[in-house]
């Protein structure tokens, strides 16, 4: 169906609404986000209304920049494994009855249903030395003794996957279940093996979909914070638990805001970055 | 012996028999139509010549080779599918090299088979072109380049030409048929449209419920159809029950047809009449008498539906023997054992 453009100002009646709700829940608390960053701190007490880069300057230090690379190489690893996994995974669900496919699907949306602490608490449980995983292999003859997985990194990244894991499911699968299935058998006729012909077809072919869906993963895994503190040691906290720590527990709501400031614009960079790439390797 | 085989090919999906009993040999360098109307079992039995499905039972040897149970990857074939299936990913030259750059030729070698293809399907230039950019009988052209660029023991096409407009679609018959020709290599195509299939093929396998109602020349399917589906399917044709009279003769709608012999053992069975055969006489005795209904003219032929005690015969005949009549009027139709084929009741 073909639409004429807006005509009236009364056309855009429609995005009034919309409009009014971004600007009121979005736009005015990032920007009092953004003007709190460059307010004086009160020691002891609150802030006072200034305009000074104090906050953006004691963040330029070894500390913090340790910090914001080891929160943004988290949502990275957390983002190729969870597309590493639910790519196949997906590619094989979408290939599989319609029955079966209700079953994992219902299965994964009830994850999402789970909140943050349940799965934390859950993993941390799973990972303890009394009552986890390992008391399984020990059992089994594969492990000597019971140990404990959590605190560590590894724990650290296992629940985050486990937790972005349906999201990555739910936004690749409308791509793959689009994705013509005479492709495959095309690959396979001409003398691919399946799992050639996966690499070489479905990949590729899904390429844009890849990107987009390790874009969102990436935010979705560095906004985590609570996850890092109850898997993880103080060395694997993200930049999201030093915000919280110096927005509540330290009253410093200038140096959280200018934290909070500067994630966002690191994170939009490496997006752009991605998406200037992706661009350019189409263009190729 | 060299060729395709099929011996007792049984598909089962669930209770529901695809492909029944199927058995059927293709001598190398034959191109061979799949002929029948949807859901009749080809698209099925040449999902299963591909490896794509796996027969229930039966057996596939291609140059004396068991392949029942060979993946589809090692079996060396090119397939045209009914949606062609290009890569979206790829230019055009990237398709056709697609199955050199799977077995690990060099790349010189790639690109020189590829301008060898191009320029055969005649778009040598197209090569960096993405697949998207082309039109329907370019991307058709394509997807045969690329299921032939390994020159394949085995070329199988479903479908292949459903997707253009009738004009386009005639001229790639003949060049698809000139093409295999050239390279003599063993064709498979299935197709639901018989001008096609009588186009290309050097021999028509015409399928129904999932089994074989008659393999042979397209000329003689045309001729001597096996049976009245096989009649009614390949071209038109008048069916008319004949059964013998007291005297043991052919008789049809009362009339005896002279010389005419019923199948052996048997004394009734349906007869087929080519339009092109019925001949229109003046009423008399020797000949069916019946009522014009209809005169359709279309320049080049003209069809004369015939009212024959409730029966409906149709006519062909070409503006030059135009015979003289209209609706309404009584006419004979003389029938000759010799444009008569009696089939099995």
């Amino acid at each position: 169906m073909r639409r004429e453009p807006p005509q009236t100002l009364g056309d855009y009646a429609p995005l009034l609404f919309p409009a009014a709700m971004l600007t009121i829940f979005f736009v005015v608390p990032f920007g009092t986000m953004i003007a709190v960053s460059f307010f004086q701190r009160q020691q002891g007490g609150f802030y006072t209304p200034a305009f000074v880069f104090d906050n953006y300057a004691r963040f330029l230090s070894a500390f913090f920049g340790g910090v914001l690379g080891f929160s943004l190489m988290l949502a990275i690893i957390v983002a190729i494994c969870c597309v590493v996994l639910a790519l196949p995974f997906t590619y094989m669900l979408t290939r599989m009855a319609r029955k079966v496919q209700v079953v994992w699907l219902v299965a994964l949306l009830s994850i999402l249903s789970l909140s943050e602490v349940i799965i934390g608490f859950a993993w941390s449980t799973l990972f303890s030395r009394t009552a986890g995983i390992t008391n399984i292999l020990v059992a089994l003859g594969i492990m000597a003794e019971a140990k404990a997985l959590t605190p560590s990194f590894g724990a650290v990244l296992t629940g985050m996957v486990y937790q972005a894991f349906p999201y990555t499911v739910l936004v690749l699968f409308p791509a793959l279940v689009r994705l013509d299935p005479t492709l495959t058998e095309a690959a396979r006729t001409l003398g691919a093996s399946p799992l050639k012909a996966f690499f070489t077809v479905v990949v590729p072919a899904l390429r844009n979909t890849i990107t987009a869906t390790l874009i969102m993963v990436f935010i979705f895994a560095l906004g985590s914070y609570l996850l890092p503190q109850l898997l993880g040691r103080p060395q694997h906290w993200t930049l999201s638990v030093l915000i919280t720590d110096q927005a509540i527990y330290q009253s410093n709501m200038p140096f959280a805001a200018a934290m909070a400031v500067f994630l966002v614009l690191v994170t939009l960079g490496l997006v752009a970055l991605t998406v200037i790439a992706g661009r350019k390797g189409e263009a190729a | 012996m060299s060729g395709l085989a099929l011996q007792n090919v049984v598909k089962e999906f669930g209770a529901f028999r695809a492909v029944n009993n199927v058995d059927l040999t293709v001598p190398h360098g034959t191109f061979v139509c799949m002929l029948g109307p949807s859901g009749c079992g080809k698209t099925t039995l040449l999902r299963m010549i591909a490896g794509l499905d796996l027969p229930t039972g039966g057996a596939i040897r291609l140059d004396g080779e068991d392949i029942t149970r060979v993946p589809t990857h090692k079996r060396n074939l090119g397939m045209v599918f009914q949606s062609l299936a290009l890569f979206p990913h790829l230019t055009v030259g990237e398709n056709i090299a697609y199955p050199l750059r799977i077995r690990g030729a060099a790349k010189e070698d790639q690109k020189k088979r590829v301008d060898e293809l191009l320029s055969m399907i005649h778009l040598s230039g197209y090569a960096d072109r993405p697949v998207a950019k082309l039109s329907g009988g370019q991307r058709q052209r394509v997807a045969i380049a690329r299921a032939l660029s390994i020159s394949p023991k085995l070329f199988l096409l479903d479908e292949p030409l459903s997707a253009l407009d009738a004009k386009l679609r005639e001229a790639m018959q003949v060049e698809l048929r000139q093409l295999q020709q050239k390279l003599g290599i063993t064709t498979i195509v299935v197709t639901h449209d018989q001008r096609e299939a009588m186009t290309m093929a050097d021999t028509v396998v015409v399928m129904s419920g999932g089994e074989i109602r008659q393999a042979a020349s397209p000329i003689e399917i045309y001729r001597r159809p096996a049976d009245s589906f096989v009649a009614d399917f390949i071209g038109q044709t008048n069916l008319l029950d004949v059964q013998a009279d007291s005297a043991g003769r052919a008789e049809v709608l009362g009339y005896v047809v002279p010389g005419l012999a019923l199948p052996a053992g048997s004394n009734k069975g349906t007869l087929s009449v080519r339009p092109e055969d019925v001949h229109l006489t003046a009423p008399g005795a020797g000949a069916l008498t019946g009522k014009v209904t209809f005169v359709r003219d279309l320049g080049g032929t003209i069809e004369t539906f015939v009212d024959i005690a409730g029966r409906q015969i149709v006519a062909v005949s070409t503006p030059r023997a135009r015979p003289d009549v209209s609706v309404g009027q009584e006419v004979g139709i003389a029938l000759t054992p010799d444009v008569c084929v009696v089939l099995k009741k």
